[in-house]
């Protein structure tokens, strides 16, 4: 089934001929629009009349994050504040956020891109979709949610949490879909377990959209054996959209990525050059079709590669794989965004605590702080040390909103710092 | 009442902390008297009565650990029944508190004393002063006395 089957399945040729006409346009709109843009234009010396193929696009300046912060919040904004109509921020835990807006066009547009991916896992408009992201300023459930109404399902927004009535909205409203995260599908999983409830029996589930962290196909596969469901995985991020940038059809075999939307290019995250199909490297985005804010070449950081070939279902948008990680610091954990100079700016607040600390991760996200404690504050007393222990979660928690496991170290002990990159041990193997 | 000080070592909890720890004491001819580990949410505080407690402070500060001294109760219990009683009723009767404790035993059982940490040290001597209690005297006690 498809939700626009015309543009789903378009030829490779006329699909790369209307990205080509799409990406002309979005050029000279943030050339024209973006003061950022034009200015790194003039830099390059590149004019959008330069942009004469989709080879040559490779010309253009790579978008980071840091730009977005630097123009936050209206910096890139190519259209008038009258029109845009939404904010999104992206968690922007270190200094500014980024703000992401949509104008009305924008909304619709995401809509329809959600609206492809449920039709393309088989929800019908009597499904039910329950929708466990977040709310608020986080794009994931609120795009979710527009998609989904627009099929004409009935959406719940659930939000996440409170575990115990999300199961009674799911046994009373027979939920057949879920949109959630990997970590908090399992979570469900041993809550209902707990309970002695059988999700094959007791429920009406159908399918479950997990997105947001990154997770292994072993999870995916345990995931649909409890709950007795199709798992399909999600990609998106905040700066293009949310949700539906890529999404998995019924093949489950790599996500296809929107391409009249986005134009992807995977590059070395070391020397910013284009690598081929197959090859591991970091996604880079192009919006085509975004009117309030068009952003060139963004550098998602997000590690995959494009899966070469056709996919059974007859879409002609290529595949990207999972996540298979990040190319910068930011940790991701139970979906909340994490930098590791959040928890180094509470250690060193407290006294007892030496320079050195490593952040490890493993499966079901559990989080574990080592800390090296001072060698002159040792006292020599236990309680001492286990008020020390509570003091550094405690404080933690309330900087990252997640509780981690705090363990304390002789000096010493951990491997000296070179880059930030050591300090975050990713065990996780989801 | 002389003074007693125990060394406390700061340990992660895993295997072949405790080894590393006494291989220094043993290197320096340090003798040990009593031995105490506390351990918690995945790290130990190891406390050492030592004869030479100056040298295996130093020493062991030395090879990079982290330790700390300081001066424990070390008051003589009677070898026999409701001899750690009386003990602990004195100190219950003066509200002090018992941060840890832990028993010395010289010569072949002639002796024991109970070891106690407690958070002011200066107020509990004070405190049990003129108490009928007989406490640790590290010149008789201990050959090599640096205590």
């Amino acid at each position: 089934m498809f939700w626009q089957k015309d543009i789903e399945t378009i030829s490779r040729k006329a699909l790369e001929a209307l990205q080509l006409k799409r990406l002309k346009q979005t050029v000279r709109q943030a050339w024209t629009n973006v003061p950022f843009y034009r200015d790194y234009f003039s830099k390059l010396s590149i004019k959008p009349k330069d942009i004469t193929s989709l080879k040559a696009m490779q010309k253009l300046p790579l978008t980071t994050r840091e730009d977005l912060r630097l123009n936050y919040p209206f910096g890139m904004l190519a259209v008038t504040k009258e029109q845009v109509v939404r904010l999104h921020t992206s968690s922007g835990t270190t200094g500014k956020p980024k703000a992401i807006f949509f104008s009305k066009k924008d909304v619709d547009r995401a809509a329809d891109l959600i609206a492809r991916c449920l039709i393309m896992t088989g929800v019908k408009k009597d499904d039910v979709l329950q929708n466990m992201m977040t709310y608020g300023l986080f794009t994931g459930a609120l795009v979710m949610h527009y998609g989904a109404e627009k099929v004409g399902v009935l959406v719940i927004p659930a939000g996440p949490g409170n575990t115990k009535r999300q199961i009674a909205l799911m046994q009373d409203f027979k939920t057949t879909t879920l949109h959630l995260t990997p970590s908090y599908a399992l979570y469900l999983a041993s809550v209902m377990h707990n309970e002695g409830l059988d999700p094959k029996k007791d429920f009406f589930l159908r399918r479950a959209y997990l997105g947001s962290e990154p997770y292994s196909e072993e999870t995916r596969n345990k995931i649909e054996k409890f709950f007795g469901i199709d798992v399909y995985n999600s990609y998106g991020l905040s700066e293009m959209n949310g949700p539906g940038v890529a999404f998995e059809c019924m093949e489950k075999d790599g996500m296809h990525l929107w391409e009249d939307n986005f134009i992807m290019e995977i590059i070395d995250p070391e020397t910013g050059d284009k690598l081929p199909e197959g090859e591991k490297g970091e996604l880079v985005l192009t919006t085509l079709c975004r009117e309030a804010m068009p952003i060139l070449r963004y550098r998602t950081r997000d590690i995959a590669m494009i899966i070469p070939g056709k996919c059974k279902c007859g879409r002609t948008h290529r595949r990207i794989s999972r996540i298979i990680g990040r190319s910068d610091d930011m940790i991701i954990i139970r979906g909340v965004n994490i930098f590791p100079q959040q928890i180094e700016r509470v250690l060193m607040g407290i006294k007892a605590v030496a320079q050195n600390y490593q952040i490890v991760l493993e499966a079901y996200d559990q989080m574990t702080v080592r800390v090296e404690i001072s060698k002159d504050l040792f006292d020599g007393r236990v309680e001492h040390l286990v008020n020390l222990q509570n003091e550094i979660t405690e404080k933690l928690r309330s900087e990252i909103l997640v509780k981690p496991k705090v363990e304390l170290l002789e000096p010493g002990t951990l491997p000296v710092s070179e880059g930030k990159s050591t300090r975050v041990i990713d065990k996780r193997t989801l | 009442m002389k003074q007693l000080k125990q060394i406390s070592i700061f340990s992660e909890n895993k295997p072949g902390r405790l080894k590393k720890i006494t291989k220094v004491l043993a290197e320096e001819g340090v003798n040990i008297l009593a031995i105490n580990i506390a351990s918690s949410n995945g790290f130990g505080v190891i406390k050492f009565i030592v004869d030479k407690c100056e040298l295996a402070y130093q020493k062991l500060k030395q090879k990079g650990f982290t330790v700390s001294l300081n001066e424990v109760l070390a008051i003589e219990l009677v070898d026999r029944p409701g001899g750690l009683f009386e003990v602990a009723t004195m100190l219950s009767e003066k509200k002090i508190n018992i941060e840890n404790a832990y028993v010395l035993i010289l010569g072949s059982r002639k002796k024991a004393f109970l070891i106690v940490d407690v958070d002011d040290i200066e107020k509990a001597k004070k405190l049990l002063k003129h108490e009928n209690l007989r406490f640790f005297k590290a010149h008789k006690n201990v050959k090599r006395e640096t205590v």
